[in-house]
Order: structure tokens, then sequence, then C-alpha cells
């Protein structure tokens, strides 16, 4: 196990490197210029910039730079925000679109555990017909629309009991995160659902049920302790890349609410070419990426005893 | 130590994460529990959530408050840097006039009045700023000379790098010391004493004065800032204030909060006691919603569609001229088609500017222009472009036509190639770019393909000159029009086009030289003159910001110079008994 | 009835058939037989005909009517769906507008009497049309300038008069030109007289219906008009204006155009990206199965790296470090970062199968009758693989499409004017509330698009699914 994970770690590292390069690449042949700004500047205050960011350097001590730093844990002084650090944007920034996305993945789980069930329980029934018509519809329309919609929604219902409910844009309270999580976790919810409907119709017919309800064990009981628990297990392998999709695919919620979150940091940055911040927010975010899919492989060997990390990666 | 860094970044992120997640795992928990004690969950579970949601619907924050006297308001963006001597960018300035002063500041109809100097002179050769006694910084030091002189070397010293140290040029040796050729001890500025400030100009400056208003040029408390070192204006603890408010609370990216200064030496003319932003959002739709919930007292940026909507609410809409001017630019380096007198006469012949700003914009609030001169600056005694009012130009396809065989002739070519329009890539410059690709084609039909590029790309472009024409637009720096006037002088850097002509920069020296405000205008109307003539640029509009407002605040200070907007008059009117409800909008 | 007469030949044994074991029915491959048990599903049957419809809506539309996507119908801006509309046609000459005798603006009114006045007449001067609506009224003693409003409701109070046009820029002028995107309803214009002190008096308002008219010049030169050339003759008469059967957007252009074109650019990216990169992927894949070993570590290795990089953080990065040069539809790079950044998932998948099937007994068995590589490949591991391909093929399709989609909502996608239905979300998001046809036309192709590929996926999956043979 303990080799395994680190293994698991030294390649993480070695594809945080490779995300880190291949940044820096990107970042080095996009045409523009990051200390460009409306008004012209003269030449002179031009080269006092360029020495203030380190542009005067040649690339390849630059890159030498970029990594020593980021070895140290420091990104850099921002390009846009003169005075802030880009650990401190990253931080400040992050912990808001990772609240967001717990909820949403919560929001997710829950709601994809608990419609799945339903409509494996009432197949072929109108409750599966009805869910799976909404499954049907949140895999296919763009979230954009959802988030669009959503935010109307709460907007005429505000309109409607004449004071505020719920906030319609926004960040702060819980208020403000019930829409934009709900919106964020709905794509993932429908193909939990599926998901969860599925593996449930296969172990309906397996054959410790039909033991166990030939032994005449109360059919709830059969439905809690035998049918839930075994359904769920493919749904935890996929809560890896689904934290992944949350976490870093809330550009446009946080963008139609309003909220402070780092994917729309990340867009900003990128349209403002801010080198530092593009650079360590990928770096960032791939290095979070690494962990948290070593930590759902970690965790699904402790849930599914059948199943040995250490033996299977080979 | 390598892993000490990346501790210290992860720790501090979960302990962030922590923190702020702390409310949703209170309520999953506290819903949990509700879930074990009972065994009709579901209803519970619902209850708790109407109960949370219900709960904290009155603690939410309102727009205006009378009794509070606060307001609160969305802005776009986080400023980018409060530092004023490296600050460029409007949200800044907009934060920065309520929280800092000059020498002199603008009033409610964008007046020149009294800051922190009470009085004063300018000459041709110099000005002399005598400095209130009782100005003081937030912790109730007093504001004096040497903050001033320490601010504006700040400001010119090569290693601050700061962009906008240009506007000190006419003050004797900034120049230079800028460039590094000298001293930063050598500029022509002496505090006399505590209270007088002594300048020492190298041309005349006529627009002197209102530079002194200008934010980068407000004063830095030379210890406060050492102390500070790199971490100055990077948060609320790291800024000294002298304006009429105090940043109290600046939580980076989502909300900010201004309170009254209680040291402002004018603070019985301060209405207000907070000025909330717990907004920060670019989506002018997201701002509107806000206006709509009652979240904040104004939302600017409005569109077609949220113009209709406020219509439709009875909303109170107002517009104002923000002081930019757009145009199409024309590439003037070797060999471009675009240098070509009678190509650019035949863009001119068939350009519908008011189709433009009427029909295809059909925002109200926006003037279409045929100069370079917004509408509300001063010439002699009213405003310039009433004093010297520039014609439209013909609108005639026929003779357009007539223009470009004539341009072709002159190029020696059989046809035109493709023609290349850089733009940005808002929806409002796509509007407008695709809207000048189609009549382009269908008039003369000459083929434009449009470069849409996001803002430093399009900037990087510009600079290097690859494009044939491109959208682009100027705002005021200063209130006098040479801020606009000397745009194309051959030497001016933010003339992108390289337009050169010995003629325009002859009049941009009188203009910049004179103290004589009727030789200036003379000036001006002729450097206009040779703009429509010579179709240096294809003017399009001015552009006027639309924007609901509460109808209970007032005197809130919209303008095109100086931070936008201002609320440092504002106050609100009492809530009329007769109507409760006036500040429900009816659907 | 003839009686059967046997003769000694009947007696005679039969002579052995060739092909008594022959397969009579028509023998099926594995494609037919899933395409049979496809054909099957029904709701697999319907997506498929709804992708050729989709196809053949974006590209076999715009080849039989001619259709663009680019031309701008000023005369009809953010035109909902409908059928013909007419309009008159009229003059539009600039207007000089009506001045009063200066001697009144300069008497001078004290400002507590000022507040209670109002300006006099308020009327129209010509036609009110959507060309333009000119007032005037009779000017009030003491005003400076005068401010115009325009509502679409009645106005309720002073700060309720609707849209701000603008104010006169003279004191003697009494009369105001609005041509400010005006549409066929009624307005209500209020006119406010402001002194030089800035104090306002009350409003007066004017009730006007506008009809739809197009200026003269402007039918001409979109050919309303035929060749017609008599000026006077057409005036005030009225005309057929162009048909938008699913309404125009905000910049005039028909949205059956636009969206039949920006189906091209939404489904070229969305088939062609997937398809490259299921080729490269098979490639890659089946070369690193197939070889083994060191190699197959290495490239394992590399793919993981770029399975790990954040997909759409670089698909950004991409987009913007490619550039779009001038005149460019953005097309092409977005295609490219969509290939470079897929390709593994399938590689991955290609090589497991691969790894699977070198160990299967019939590959030993052709190898031991000595099929050389090229034919293992082709014969064996190719079909074998292509049905797990295919499906991920097609769930790779609406995820490709929800990138372009994705992307080109966010600004980060195809450069104007080039439509692609992501854009065109884009476009209409702003609009939504009043024109909602210019959000839901495309989101509904978007969706439509998305379902059907996710349906076939589906089906396809059950039909090469071995283990379903025969459940049908």
């Amino acid at each position: 196990m303990m080799q395994f994970i680190l293994k698991r770690l030294l390649s993480g590292v070695i594809t945080i490197w490779f995300i880190a390069t291949a940044t820096f690449v990107g970042m080095h042949v996009v045409p523009g210029d990051p200390l460009a700004d409306a008004k012209a500047m003269s030449p002179e205050i031009r080269k006092n910039l360029e020495a203030r960011y380190g542009l005067d350097k040649p690339v390849l001590q630059q890159y030498g730079i970029y990594l020593s730093n980021m070895l140290q844990g420091d990104f850099g002084i921002s390009y846009t925000q003169k005075n802030r650090r880009v650990n401190d944007i990253i931080r400040e920034h992050f912990s808001v679109s990772a609240t967001l996305g717990v909820l949403a993945l919560f929001i997710a789980t829950i709601g994809g555990i608990v419609w799945g069930a339903l409509t494996a329980v009432y197949k072929d029934r109108w409750p599966d017909a009805v869910i799976m018509f909404f499954v049907v519809i949140s895999v296919s329309v763009p979230s954009f629309v959802f988030a669009m919609l959503g935010q109307l929604g709460v907007l005429r219902l505000n309109q409607w009991l004449g004071f505020s409910l719920i906030p319609v844009a926004g960040w702060g309270t819980f208020k403000h995160m019930l829409i934009p999580a709900l919106v964020l976790g709905l794509g993932t919810m429908a193909y939990l659902t599926r998901l969860m409907r599925s593996s449930m119709l296969e172990v309906t017919n397996a054959d410790y049920i039909r033991t166990a309800r030939a032994k005449g064990v109360p059919p709830l009981r059969i439905f809690f302790k035998h049918q839930l628990r075994n359904a769920i297990l493919p749904v935890v392998t996929v809560l890896g890349p689904a934290i992944a999709a949350i976490t870093t695919g809330g550009f446009v919620v946080e963008l139609v609410f309003a909220i402070p979150g780092l994917g729309r940091y990340f867009v900003q940055a990128v349209q403002q070419l801010d080198y530092t911040v593009i650079m360590g927010t990928t770096v960032f975010y791939g290095a979070f990426l690494v962990l948290m899919v070593l930590a759902v492989d970690i965790l699904y060997g402790f849930v599914d005893p059948r199943i040995r990390v250490g033996k299977s990666s080979g | 130590m390598t892993i000490f860094g990346y501790v210290y970044v992860l720790g501090g992120i979960c302990a962030d994460i922590y923190l702020s997640s702390k409310t949703i795992f209170m309520s999953i928990h506290s819903v949990f529990t509700l879930l074990h004690s009972t065994r009709f969950g579901a209803v519970r579970l619902l209850m708790s959530f109407i109960i949370l949601l219900v709960a904290s619907a009155t603690t939410s924050a309102t727009g205006v408050n009378y009794s509070a006297r606060s307001i609160a308001i969305a802005i776009s963006q986080e400023p980018p840097d409060l530092n004023t001597s490296t600050s460029t960018d409007s949200v800044s300035f907009m934060v920065l006039n309520h929280i800092m002063e000059g020498l002199l500041s603008y009033d409610q109809d964008q007046n020149l009045v009294a800051g922190v100097a009470e009085s004063w002179e300018l000459r041709s050769d110099g000005a002399t700023f005598t400095l209130r006694k009782d100005a003081r910084w937030s912790d109730g030091s007093s504001v004096t000379a040497h903050d001033f002189v320490f601010a504006w070397r700040k400001v010119l010293e090569p290693s601050t790098g700061s962009q906008y140290a240009f506007i000190l040029y006419p003050i004797l040796n900034a120049q230079a010391i800028n460039e590094g050729k000298l001293p930063p001890s050598e500029l022509g500025m002496t505090a006399v004493d505590d209270h007088t400030l002594e300048i020492k100009l190298f041309q005349p400056c006529p627009y002197f004065l209102g530079l002194t208003a200008f934010s980068v040029l407000n004063p830095i408390k030379e210890s406060f800032y050492l102390e500070r070192g790199q971490r100055y204006a990077a948060d609320v603890s790291d800024l000294l204030f002298n304006g009429p408010f105090k940043l109290t609370q600046w939580v980076h990216g989502a909300s900010m909060k201004m309170e009254k200064n209680n040291h402002y030496w004018n603070k019985s003319n301060v209405w207000l006691n907070t000025i909330n932003v717990p907004y920060i959002t670019e989506d002018p739709n997201a701002r509107m919603n806000l206006y709509r919930d009652g979240e904040v007292a104004m939302a600017s940026g409005l569109n077609e569609e949220s113009l209709l909507g406020a219509l439709h609410e009875r909303m109170q809409i107002k517009t104002f001229l923000d002081g930019s001017i757009f145009f199409v630019e024309f590439n003037y380096r070797d060999k471009r088609i675009s240098a070509n007198k009678n190509f650019r006469k035949a863009i001119q012949a068939v350009f519908n500017t008011d189709d433009l700003v009427y029909k295809i914009q059909g925002s109200p609030g926006s003037y279409p222009v045929y100069t370079l001169y917004p509408r509300w600056m001063k010439g002699v005694k009213d405003d310039f472009v009433r004093e010297y009012p520039q014609a439209k130009p013909e609108l005639n396809i026929e003779r357009g036509r007539e223009y470009l065989a004539l341009a072709k002739q002159e190029l020696g070519i059989e046809s035109f190639p493709v023609i290349t329009l850089l733009a940005g890539d808002s929806p409002g410059s796509q509007k407008i770019s695709e809207y000048f690709q189609t009549l382009m084609q269908q008039t003369l039909g000459l083929e434009i393909k449009v470069d849409a590029q996001i803002f430093k790309q399009r900037l990087a472009k510009m600079t290097a000159g690859e494009f044939d024409l491109v959208m682009a637009g100027w705002g005021p720096d200063y209130n006098d029009l040479l801020t606009y006037g000397d745009l194309f002088a051959s030497y001016n850097l933010n003339n992108r086009g390289r337009y050169n002509n010995p003629e325009y920069d002859r009049w941009v020296a009188v203009a910049q030289s004179s103290l004589e405000p009727k030789v200036r205008m003379a000036a001006f109307n002729e450097l206009q003159k040779i703009i429509a003539d010579d179709v240096v640029i294809i003017p399009l509009y001015e552009r006027g910001a639309v924007y609901v407002q509460h109808s209970r605040v007032k005197n809130i200070a919209r303008r095109a110079i100086g931070g936008d907007p201002n609320f440092n008059f504002a106050y609100i009117e009492p809530e009329l008994e007769l109507e409760p409800e006036q500040e429900k909008q009816s659907p | 009835m003839k009686h059967f007469i046997p003769t000694p030949n009947d007696f005679l044994p039969l002579v052995k058939a060739e092909e008594a074991e022959a397969i009579v029915r028509p023998s099926l491959s594995y494609w037919q037989d899933a395409w049979q048990r496809l054909k099957q599903n029904r709701r697999a049957l319907w997506s498929l005909y709804l992708i050729v419809a989709l196809l053949g809506f974006s590209f076999v539309l715009p080849v039989i009517v001619s259709l663009d996507p680019i031309k701008q119908d000023l005369t009809q801006l953010s035109q909902s769906p409908g059928l013909s509309r007419t309009s008159v046609i009229v003059e539009t000459l600039p207007w000089s507008g009506r001045y009063a005798e200066a001697a009144i603006s300069t008497a001078n009114t004290p400002n507590t009497e000022f507040t209670s006045m109002t300006v006099a007449d308020l009327r129209l001067v010509a036609n009110a049309h959507t060309e333009s609506v000119r007032l005037t009224w009779e000017p009030l003693a003491g005003a400076a300038y005068y401010r115009i409003y325009r509502h679409i409701l009645v106005p309720s109070g002073s700060t309720d008069l609707g849209l701000p046009l603008g104010a006169t820029e003279r004191p003697a002028q009494v009369s105001y030109e609005d041509r400010l995107k005006l549409k066929t309803t009624d307005y209500y214009y209020s006119v406010v007289a402001v002194n030089k002190a800035g104090v306002d008096s009350l409003f007066a308002t004017l009730k006007v219906s506008a009809h739809h008219a197009t200026g003269i010049n402007d039918a001409i030169s979109r050919g309303l008009l035929g060749d017609v050339i008599d000026r006077d003759n057409v005036l005030n008469t009225e005309i057929q204006l162009q048909q938008h059967i699913l309404g125009t957007d905000q910049l005039g252009r028909d949205m059956l155009s636009r969206l039949a074109y920006g189906g091209q650019t939404s489904l070229f990216i969305g088939l062609v990206a997937p398809f490259i990169f299921v080729v490269i992927g098979i490639i890659y894949g089946g070369l690193a199965g197939y070889l083994g070993g060191r190699v197959d570590e290495v490239m394992m290795r590399f793919a993981d790296f770029v399975i790990a990089l954040p997909f759409l953080l670089f698909m950004i990065l991409f987009r913007v470090a490619m550039g779009i040069g001038s005149g460019e539809s953005g097309i092409l790079p977005m295609l490219i970062a969509l290939v470079a950044l897929s390709w593994p998932s399938i590689a991955r998948l290609v090589r497991g199968q691969v790894l699977q099937l070198r160990e299967q007994p019939f590959i030993e068995a052709a190898q031991l009758m000595g099929a050389n590589s090229s034919y293992l490949i082709w014969r064996h591991m190719l079909p074998n693989v292509m049905g797990v391909v295919l499906v991920s093929l097609t769930f790779a399709i609406p995820s490709a499409i929800f990138t372009e989609a994705f992307l080109s909502f966010i600004g980060m996608g195809v450069a104007p004017p080039t439509p692609s239905w992501g854009a065109m979300c884009n476009d209409g998001v702003k609009s939504f509330l009043s024109h909602p046809h210019e959000l839901l036309l495309p989101a509904v192709l978007i969706s439509l698009t998305v379902l059907a590929f996710n349906l076939l996926g589906d089906g396809l999956r059950d039909a090469l699914d071995s283990r379903m043979k025969g459940s049908r």
C-alpha cells in the first residue's frame, strides 16, 4: 500500500512538472504583451516594468527561476493586481470554488443515489419515466442555459414574494450557494442517476439478493442493507473525476452568479495575459487533480474489499 | 525549504476552505441530526432548509438605508491596484477618489475646488499651493507638502514603473528623472514648509491645476510607505487615507466597505456613513438583477435587454457621457493601402455614423461624432463643440466609389486585397466591426476581414502595426482638450497608426505652449479640421453610459475625469410617509 | 390426378450432396448482427434519423436554398419568428428642427414657479414611423434647454419617464427627432424643461404609435424595390420585407441561415475532432499495446501526463496560445486543442483491449498458423477493438459539441462573424428576456444533437455488447 502511494506520488510530481512546463511554453508562445495597457508607454517605463517581472532575462533563465520559485511554493506577483501575490489569489479564490464544488458534489451525490435507486425500484413505471426524462434533459442542455434560467427563476420568485428570499447573485452566505451549487451539480447528478440505476438493476438479480428474499428478509431491509449498499460502489469510482469536473468546471456558474471563484478569475487572467496567475492556477489545479484521483483510488480500496490497490496496479 | 513552501500554501488553502465551508458543513450536520431524530426525514429536511432560508432572509443587505446612512453598490472588478503611484484603471480610480484627496478636487459639477490645498496660484513658469492646516491622514497626522514631494518623486522614479509618469512631465526635470538621467531629488518641486508647495514648470501648462486632482498625484506618507514596503496598498491595513472615506474592509474579489473618515477636514459635508461594495461582478446582467432585487443602489452597463426590463419595471434610467470617443484609426505605415488619402475618403463618404449609433447600437445617451472632441469639454466660454461645430461629412455612395477608383489608380492595383480590421472581442465591438464589414462590402465592394483579439493581443498588434484599420477609443487623462488633441501628433506613442503631419504637430505645439484660451481653442479647431479634411480617422461615437439609479439617492456624481461614480457628496432622501411602498417596483 | 409411378431410378442412393451442411440463411458478420440489433432499438433508430436530419439541415439545406448568415437586415433587427412583414417606403432627409424666438428663452422665471410649469402643445411634426419620430412643443419662458424621454408605459412620476433620449442643443430649439431603434409599438414621449439653475419643470407626455417604415435609400440599396428608379412614385407605398421564418438576431441577420451555418461549425467540430482523436488514439494505443514492454510503459506514461492536464483550463490556454489570425474562423485552433487533449483516453482504452486480445487463443492460433503482423492487426485486432471504440466515439461527439458551445459561450470559441450554436447562445443570452428565440433556438439544437448522440451511443453499446446477443 505504502509503496503504491509513494509510486503514485512520484508520478504525480512528474505530472505536475509536465503541466508546469506545458503552461510555461504555452504562455511564451502566446501572441500579445502582458505589460501592454490602454495607454502606450515609453521604452524607458517599459524597461522598468520588464525588470520588475524578470522579463528582461533570457527565456531559459526565466524557466529556471519559475521552476525553483514554484518548488518553494511561490508563484510570484500578479501582473494585473500589482501588489497581490498569486499564492494569496489562489488561496482566496479557490476556497470559494471548492466550497461551491463540495456543496454541488454533495447535492449531486445524494440526488444521484436517491433518484437512481427510485428509478430502479420503479423500473418501467411512471416515476422511472419522469426521472429519466429529467436526466436526459439535464445531460443534453448546456449548463449556461440552466444557470440563466436558475437566476431568472430566483428573481421571479423574489419579485413574487415581495422580498429577497434567495439572493440572485453574489457570495457570502449559505443562501448564495444553493442555486449555483444545484446548477453546477446537475450534470453530475444526472450522470450518477444513470449509473446508480444500471448498477441497482444489475444487483437486483444477484444471488445474494435472491437468497435473502428466499430467507424471508423484509423487502425494505433487503433494499437498504444489500441492494443499495452494493450498488453504490460504482458511484464511488466516478467521484474522483466528478470532483475534478465540478471544481474546475465552474466558470459559467461563477460568471452568471457573480461568484469570486478561481475559475472565473482564471478566464479573466487569460484575457489579460496575467502570466503568473495563469501558470500558478494551472499548476495548482493540476496538483489538485492528481491528489484527488489518488485519494479516490485509495478510498476505493477501503470501500471495496475485493480490490487491493497495491496489487492491481502492478 | 521546498516542502515548507508547499505546506504553507496547501495549509493556508485548507484552512480557508475549512473556514468558508464551515457554514455548509454545519448545515449539513444539522440536516443529518434532523434526519436521525425523525422518521419523516424528507419532510424535516425540506423544513430545515426553509427555516435556514427564511431565518437569514431578513439580514440581507439593502441597497439604500436611510437611517444607517449607507448605500450598497456593485463594481465590475476587483480594484487591481490601490497604490496611487502605479494605479492605471478606472475601478481603482473610483475607489481612490473616495479614500484619497489631492491638492485640488472636483465638485458635483466637474468644477475644480480646494482639496488639501486651500489656495493656489498658477503662473506660466510654475505654481504655488498653500495647504490647509486641518488636512489629516486617517492616523491623525497632518498631510504636509512633504507627502506630495515624496509621492510625485515616487511616481517618476524609474524603479516604480509607473505608467502615468508622463503626466508629470510638465514639471521641470520630470522626464529626465523618469528616464533615469537625473536623481529624483532634482525634481522641480520643493516643500518650502509643511504647508507650502512650490512647483517649477518647464513649459506653460494651462491644465496643470486639473492634474493635481488626478489620483496619481495624491500624497503618500513617506514613513508609512517605507514601513509597509512591498505590501503597500495590498490590503486595508496597508493603506493610509486622507479622503472623505476610509477603506475598512476588503475581501479580495468579493466585497469592500468604505466608511466615513472622521479625520477628513470637510467631513461635515459628507452625508453618507458607509459605502458598501458587497458584489464584484463583471456581468452586467447580474448587476442588473441585484438592482432589481433591491440589493444595490445603482447598476451601470445596461444593455438593450436590461433596459427593456427597466422600462417595464419603471426604474429611473439615466445616462451620462463617460468621456470615451470611439473611432476607426488607419495605419499610415509604408505601403499600407490605408495610407492612401482617397481610400480613406471613400470610406468616409459611405460610412453612416448615425445608423451605427441609432440603429446598430441603439443605446440612449451615445452620440454620433464627427470630430475628436467630446461634447462636454469647455471652449473659450461655452462648450467647445458649440463654439467650433464640426460639420457632418456628406454621405454619398457614388462619390465613395469614385474615390476608391482614384485610390486604385494611384496605388496602381487591379483590385483591392482583403483589408484587415483589428477589433476587440467584446460583444459591443463585435457588433460594430461586423456592421462595418457588411457596410463596406455592400457599398464599396471592399472585402474586410475582422481580426477580433483579446485586449492585450490587440494592443500588441496595434503597437506592432499589424492592421489596416483598427477600432480604437480614447478616454481623457485630464480636463483639457489637449488630452484628445495631441493624440495624432507624430511623437505620441498612442498614435498607433503612426500618422505623421508636421502641420498637425505645429498646431499641437501652439495649444501646448499658450495660456490664452482663444489662441488654444483656435488651434484645437485647426486640429479637428485636419482630422476631417485629411480623414485621419473615422470618428464613430461618443459613449454614453446608461444606468439605473435608486430614485431616493441624490447627488451621485458621474464624471469622465476623476473616479466614476463618486459618492462623496451623495445623500439619501427620507422615504415619503404617503408612499410606503415606493421602493417596491410594480411589475 | 396423375398417379405417381415409381421407376427403378427412384431406388438408387442419392448422390452425396456437396453442400448439405452449408449455411442456408445469409451469414451475419459482427457488424451486420450489430446493425440488426440496433434497428430493433427504436430510440436509437430515431436518434439516428434525427442526426441525419440535423446534418441535412446544416450541410444540405444551405446548398439547396441560398442562405446568407452574415447579411444584415437593418430594417428588421431582433425580429421574432414569423412570416412576411410589410413596410412603408419613406424619405429620410435630415431635419433641421424648429426654433422659437430667442426672447422667450431668456426670460426669467423664479425657480418655485418654474417647477410647476409644463411645456405646452407637445405634438408630432410628421407621421411617426420606425425611421424617425419628430416632436415639437411650445417654448417655456426661462427654459435653458429641454430633456426628452421615451417610455413604453404611461409615465407615473418624474422619476419614471423612461429612456432619457437626450437634450436639445440650444435654448431656442423646441424640437427633437428620435431615431433610436424605434419599434412598431406605442411610445410615450415626455418633455421636461430645465432652467439655467438646473431646475426641472413638470413633464408633458404624448402618446405616439409608430408604424413600420423603410428609408428609400435603404430600400434601393437593399434591392427591395427591384429596378424601380422613380423615387416619387414609390414613396409611401407598401412593400414586402425580406422573409425571416425564424426571425433575426440583434444585427438583423437571418436566424435560419445562422442556425444552419452554425450547425456546420458545431457539427464539424463535434464530428471531426472526435474522429481524428479516435484515429490517433487507435494508432497510439494499438502500437503501445502491440509493442508492449518498455515502449508501452513510456508511451502510456506520456498519455497519463496529458490526461492529467486540467481539460478546460488547457482548452482555453491552447486557444489563446494559438491565437486567431485576422479573418480566421477560429475553428482550427479549437479542433487542434480538442484533439491534442482528448486522444489519450481512447489510446488507453485501445491499449487495454489490445493487451487483452493478445492473450486470446484465436490470436495465438493465428500466430501459430503463420499469420504476419499486418494480417493480425487488420483481421483480428482492429475489428475486435472497433466496437468499443465506436461506442466511445459516439459519446465523445456530444462532449465535443458541449466543449465548443461552452468555449464559444465564454467568448473563447470561434471568431465572429463565424456562427456556431455556442456563439449564438452567447449572443442570445443578452436579450433572453425580450427576444428569447435568439437563445432558445440554438440551445434547443445543441440539446437535440447531444441527446441524439447520447441515445445512439446507448443503443450502440447495447447492440455491440456480445453479452446481450440474442436477448431480444
